[in-house]
């Protein structure tokens, strides 16, 4: 069985496991040099997932947890496509997020910020691409909120996301940023991605093409898979 | 100048955090919203071969547990399959999502062994389960092995164990075996820092 490979990972447009400006990398990033390994089909299969997976409620954060009515918080949808770095859409791939209320509280046991939680608003919403690789949230734009790293840091508002591809190595999770938030630039997360342009990836745009009118207000946020590389030849096997 | 090469980069990588539980797992953040969470169940109720338990902790560079890890695992069938490349039981799909206890750091999960599958090169690879971990501190999620250790002569011959230069890294890869019970910890630093891809 031949497997398509993936084009090399470019480290350097990745933050750094150990970026010390975010004070828990340090005790968690590997010292030792990665293994270079090319991917075998461990790695170049992966899982994938159905509509009898999820439900269609799923990818709307407004009423997948909503017990009384709506959740508190400014109605925003999130919308984008999923591609490949050779600009092809990732059709039928399966996007979670998850995400701080509107007060910047999460619901889970291990929260304790002082922000209250909502008891409409759960925080998770899952969506599978559609066949051009696009899919939307309907949510609450999330609060900043404080963290233990320096005695005064603030988190920009920000949606996390985990995508699958169709190869396990390409699975990756990240955090989507909002344009204009002044917080983005203090952020030691953030800024442990090295490179300004990289950067520039996370922010979503704002779109008012695809905001509603009297009701909700859009932000557009593509996302980039790794790509497979092209064989035009067939590699000789080691040795021969 | 040159033509320009079109392609995109990928997005960069950004820590899970330690609510990842929420997205990915929210039963385990402490609340019930949907349906079917994912990744619960490895191998289904049909699946063939030994039914195998692995237990076992990350740790970090101080020696303590990292309880707000989240462990993807992908493994082929029994017969050394992956679901989505060939016929498979109905019900496996060799993944799932593994969560620690959050006081203990203490991860378990229950599947079947996998049998061993063909390398790039035609090679058999010792029978494993790849391991991709997330959590607060991990800028870029960390992609491992774990290999099994009642199987000393298929990973004696393993192509990737083989590329590990030092030998005694490789251990850091084998589950100590016991029965159908492994135990496999995962050294994020340290004199048995466990052995991470660049895939």
């Amino acid at each position: 069985m031949s497997l398509p490979e993936l084009q090399q990972r470019d480290r350097s447009w990745h933050p750094p496991a150990f970026a010390p400006d975010y004070k828990s990398s340090t005790t968690r990033a590997p010292r030792q040099a990665l293994l270079s390994l090319r991917g075998t089909a461990s790695e170049l299969t992966g899982p994938t997932f159905g509509h009898g997976d999820i439900d269609p409620l799923d990818n709307d954060l407004l009423r997948n947890y909503a017990h009384t009515g709506d959740p508190i918080g400014e109605r925003i949808i999130v919308h984008g496509q999923v591609l490949d770095e050779n600009a092809r859409p990732v059709p039928h791939t399966l996007v979670e997020i998850w995400q701080a209320n509107a007060g910047g509280r999460y619901r889970h046991k291990k929260d304790s910020y002082l922000a209250p939680v909502d008891p409409n608003f759960g925080g998770c919403g899952r969506v599978l691409t559609d066949a051009d690789g696009c899919y939307a949230f309907r949510t609450v734009k999330p609060g900043a909120y404080p963290w233990r790293n320096g005695v005064n840091s603030w988190r920009p508002a920000h949606i996390h996301f985990s995508v699958f591809g169709t190869a396990f190595a390409q699975r990756l999770i990240t955090q989507m940023y909002f344009e204009g938030d002044p917080l983005i630039a203090l952020c030691p997360i953030v800024n442990a991605v090295p490179d300004a342009r990289a950067i520039e990836q996370l922010i979503a745009a704002l779109d008012m093409n695809a905001s509603v009118p009297l009701d909700s207000i859009a932000y557009r946020f593509d996302i980039v898979l790794r790509g497979h590389r092209a064989t035009y030849f067939e590699n000789r096997p080691e040795g021969g | 100048m040159v033509q320009k090469l079109q392609y995109l980069k990928e997005t960069p990588s950004q820590t899970a955090g330690p609510f990842v539980h929420i997205g990915l797992a929210p039963g385990d953040a402490g609340f019930d919203i949907y349906r079917t969470e994912l990744g619960r169940d490895i191998a289904g109720p049909e699946a063939q071969g030994t039914p195998i338990t692995v237990t076992g902790q990350v740790i970090d560079g101080n020696g303590t547990p990292v309880t707000d890890v989240l462990i993807e695992v992908w493994q082929a069938n029994a017969a050394g399959v992956f679901a989505g490349a060939g016929e498979v039981e109905p019900g496996f799909r060799g993944w799932g999502r593994v969560i620690p206890d959050f006081d203990s750091g203490v991860f378990r999960f229950e599947t079947v062994k996998p049998g061993a599958v063909a390398g790039p090169d035609g090679r058999m690879m010792a029978p494993h389960i790849t391991f991709w971990l997330v959590a607060r501190g991990i800028n870029v999620g960390l992609g491992t092995r774990m290999y099994f250790g009642d199987e000393a002569a298929a990973n004696a011959s393993d192509p990737v164990l083989g590329l590990i230069p030092e030998p005694p890294r490789r251990q850091t890869l084998i589950a100590t075996a016991e029965g159908n019970r492994y135990h496999f910890d995962v050294r994020l630093q340290g004199d048995a820092e466990t052995v991470f891809f660049d895939i």
